[in-house]
């Protein structure tokens, strides 16, 4: 049977996918930081599994928390996925045995399935999270620009950012904060709308300090003050993020200036007392205030909360929230996986079509083949047969052939089930020797 | 073909609450876009049934009770859809469409449409103070639900409860300032017609007269706005306790909507 070539032909195909990876799911950290692939690394090893003859096509998706080889098997591999593993082991210098067990292998329809549960999140280490569906786009383009890909990779990568777009838009999989520091700022939105127009005080300069400062800072917040008992971490801080760094004094008089604020300070006392807090709203014109107070023991006064126009959210809130929300995104789940399962059954209707038509044409050429040896065995040598009866035959048997495959090609091209179609494919490739099974 | 263009404004308001809400669950920028067009098709249906009705029974949609609540709901959904493209917010119209649909249903199912009204000339100021005074009602009920919002969602804030509609729910910021954009739309609206309504008294009988009660009741409304957008800035008011002034300041305007319309005032009546 004919390879794929990485290009859009797609005449002579038995579509496959491989895949072989090593995720959180099944290393410790240790381990998937020896088995990372930069970009650089990750474009060699496609070129060459493509140049080693394992893979047609090849994409690396290699992040902090996988490093996953899909392909296209070529034929000429009895098993590609030991194949892949071993180039994957080799590549890392790591002793095969250390992988043991580590390594996942998936193949057809679960290896789709595997890529579009990647590309929705379900996989990630954070339920839902969105980082990894940018990661794929970068993997798969900068696969596609280097020519790595071809019509398989292309078609089921593409079906698998799509699926990660709408598992994000149509379920809640993705919606809502996962981390303490990111649902608070999410509550000051809550508030404020966009924090675009506001400023915001970070009390401490701690490393949750850091976290919230950052997605302030990827909100868009207006202004940002860091003051901090240090001024130096306070100024290292407040730099890194464009930021102004306040001397531990400046505390009482920026409160009234600032719309959200964030405590991370480690203090037996609280830092931030009503009073203090009253007296800044009235600076404000009663303008509200939302205060995220990270610190353990509690660094604004209980007794703040009562205050008018003034919202505040301690660790534990934060933390239930956080809490609700995973569970949220779990009860999502389902909805999901019906996302991911109809987006499979395209892939593989898609698939099943390509590989009739494929098979279709094959078992025609192969009658053909042996009508003219017939004709040549029984007609051609034989001088009674005059030339006009011999194209008569020669027409007559090829018209044979043509309605001898019109039954089967329509029932190939558009017979009932998925699975049965599939089946019915294997079992034309076994009866006719049409291509011998991987794995 | 009144009643072709009633269903076609029916359905148009039905399509657009399902965006909007559509849009709440899953926020997408074509839903949204398709709410905010099947809103203003809907404007567009209901003008063209207040105007075919209007010919066919010779009377203003302000003449009857019919009439009156069907222009209320036109200025309504009208006010709403100018302030979202306005303040750019679209999550406010999966609260407004509800109300706004089961009010024009409730319109057309329950209220009888008279069948002919007798032509009363009384011309162009007339028509203008009884628009302007509708629209500022209109206004005033759509301050209502911005501030109603505003009072939950301040609740859900204060508590931590936090449900899964919180996080779809407009920022309070947003709520606030759209409610006060509303409150000066009606108080516009309600100064320009009820000079309007003075100068046409004026015409009618030679002097101005404010001790009908549905004049000193919009006065009262005027008043208890005007004090909404005065405290909505006061330190001691700003927030929540502005936001339940105004829901209670939409109680005298249903009062005089209804009961001083229906029992109280002489020239203020439905016919």
């Amino acid at each position: 049977m004919a390879t794929i070539a990485n290009s859009e032909r797609v005449d002579k195909i038995r579509v496959q996918l491989a895949l072989i990876g090593c995720s959180h799911r099944t290393a410790p950290v240790e381990l998937r930081e020896r088995i990372v692939f930069s970009r650089e690394q990750a474009l060699m090893a496609a070129d060459d599994l493509r140049r080693e003859g394992i893979l047609e096509e090849a994409v690396v998706l290699s992040t902090c928390n996988r490093s996953e080889l899909y392909g296209v098997p070529s034929d000429a591999i009895e098993s590609p996925a030991s194949a892949m593993e071993e180039y994957f082991t080799s590549f890392h210098g790591i002793p095969r045995r250390e992988l043991d067990g580590r390594i996942y292998r998936e193949q057809g329809g679960d290896a789709v399935r595997h890529l579009f549960r990647v590309a929705a999140g379900l996989d990630s280490m954070l339920l839902g999270e969105a980082e990894i569906l940018g990661q794929l786009r970068n993997a798969y383009n900068q696969a596609l620009d280097h020519g790595a890909t071809g019509p398989v990779l292309n078609r089921v990568f593409q079906g698998a950012l799509e699926v990660g777009k709408r598992v994000r838009s149509e379920t809640e999989v993705g919606a809502r904060p996962m981390s303490v520091a990111f649902a608070g700022v999410k509550l000051a939105e809550r508030v404020f709308g966009s924090l675009k127009a506001h400023s915001a005080l970070i009390v401490g300069a701690g490393a949750m300090a850091e976290q919230v400062v950052e997605h302030m800072q990827s909100r868009g917040v207006r202004e940002l003050r860091v003051v901090n008992r240090s001024i130096e971490n306070a100024a290292e801080l407040a730099s890194r993020f464009g930021g102004e760094a306040l001397p531990w004094e400046a505390l009482g008089s920026a409160l009234g200036a600032s719309d959200v604020i964030v405590t991370s300070v480690a203090s037996s006392a609280p830092v931030l007392t009503r009073a203090a807090l009253e007296r800044a709203l009235a600076k404000r014109s009663g303008k509200p205030v939302f205060a995220v107070d990270l610190g353990v023991p509690r660094n604004v006064e209980v007794e703040a909360a009562e205050l008018y126009n003034f919202y505040l959210y301690n660790i534990d809130d934060l933390g239930a929230i956080v809490e609700q929300n995973r569970r949220a995104r779990e009860s999502e789940i389902p909805r999901a996986e019906s996302i991911i399962d109809e987006h499979v059954r395209k892939f593989e209707a898609w698939r099943a079509a390509l590989e009739a038509g494929s098979i279709v044409s094959d078992l025609r050429g192969r009658f053909h083949a042996q009508r003219e040896a017939l004709i040549r065995e029984m007609v051609a040598e034989r001088s009674d047969v005059s030339p006009d009866e011999r194209d008569r035959i020669s027409r007559i048997t090829e018209e044979l052939v043509e309605r001898l495959m019109a039954q089967p090609s329509e029932t190939l091209r558009k017979g009932p089930g998925m699975r049965g179609r599939m089946a019915g494919l294997e079992a034309i490739r076994h009866l006719f020797g049409l291509g011998g099974d991987k794995e | 073909m009144v009643r072709l263009l009633a269903i076609t404004m029916l359905a148009l308001y039905a399509g657009s609450f399902v965006c909007y809400a559509l849009n709440l669950r899953a926020p997408s920028a074509w839903v949204g876009r398709a709410a905010s067009f099947l809103l203003a098709g809907g404007i567009v249906a209901q003008y063209f049934t207040l105007y075919e009705r209007s010919l066919a029974l010779h009377a203003l949609p302000y003449d009857d009770l019919y009439g009156s609540m069907s222009l209320f709901a036109w200025l309504l959904a009208l006010t709403y859809l100018g302030l979202e493209f306005f303040h750019r917010e679209r999550a406010v119209g999966a609260f407004v469409t509800p109300v706004l649909l089961v009010w024009v249903s409730a319109v057309w199912l329950w209220i009888p449409d008279p069948v002919a009204v007798p032509t009363q000339i009384r011309g162009p100021i007339f028509a203008f103070h009884v628009t302007l005074n509708t629209w500022a009602y209109a206004a005033f009920a759509l301050s209502f639900i911005l501030s109603a919002l505003y009072v939950g969602q301040n609740r859900l804030l204060r508590s931590r409860q936090l449900s899964a509609a919180f996080w779809r729910l407009p920022s309070l910021d947003v709520l606030e300032r759209m409610s006060r954009s509303s409150v000066i739309i009606g108080l516009v609206a309600l100064a320009v017609g009820v000079t309007f309504g003075l100068i046409w008294q004026r015409r009618l009988s030679g002097a101005v007269s404010l001790g009908d009660p549905k004049v000193v009741t919009t006065l009262a409304i005027a008043g208890v706005y005007v004090a909404y957008l005065a405290l909505s800035r006061n330190a001691t008011w700003r927030g929540a306790r502005a936001a339940m002034l105004c829901v209670a300041n939409f109680m005298i305007v249903l009062f005089s909507y209804t009961f001083v319309n229906l029992y109280l005032t002489r020239f203020h009546r439905f016919l």
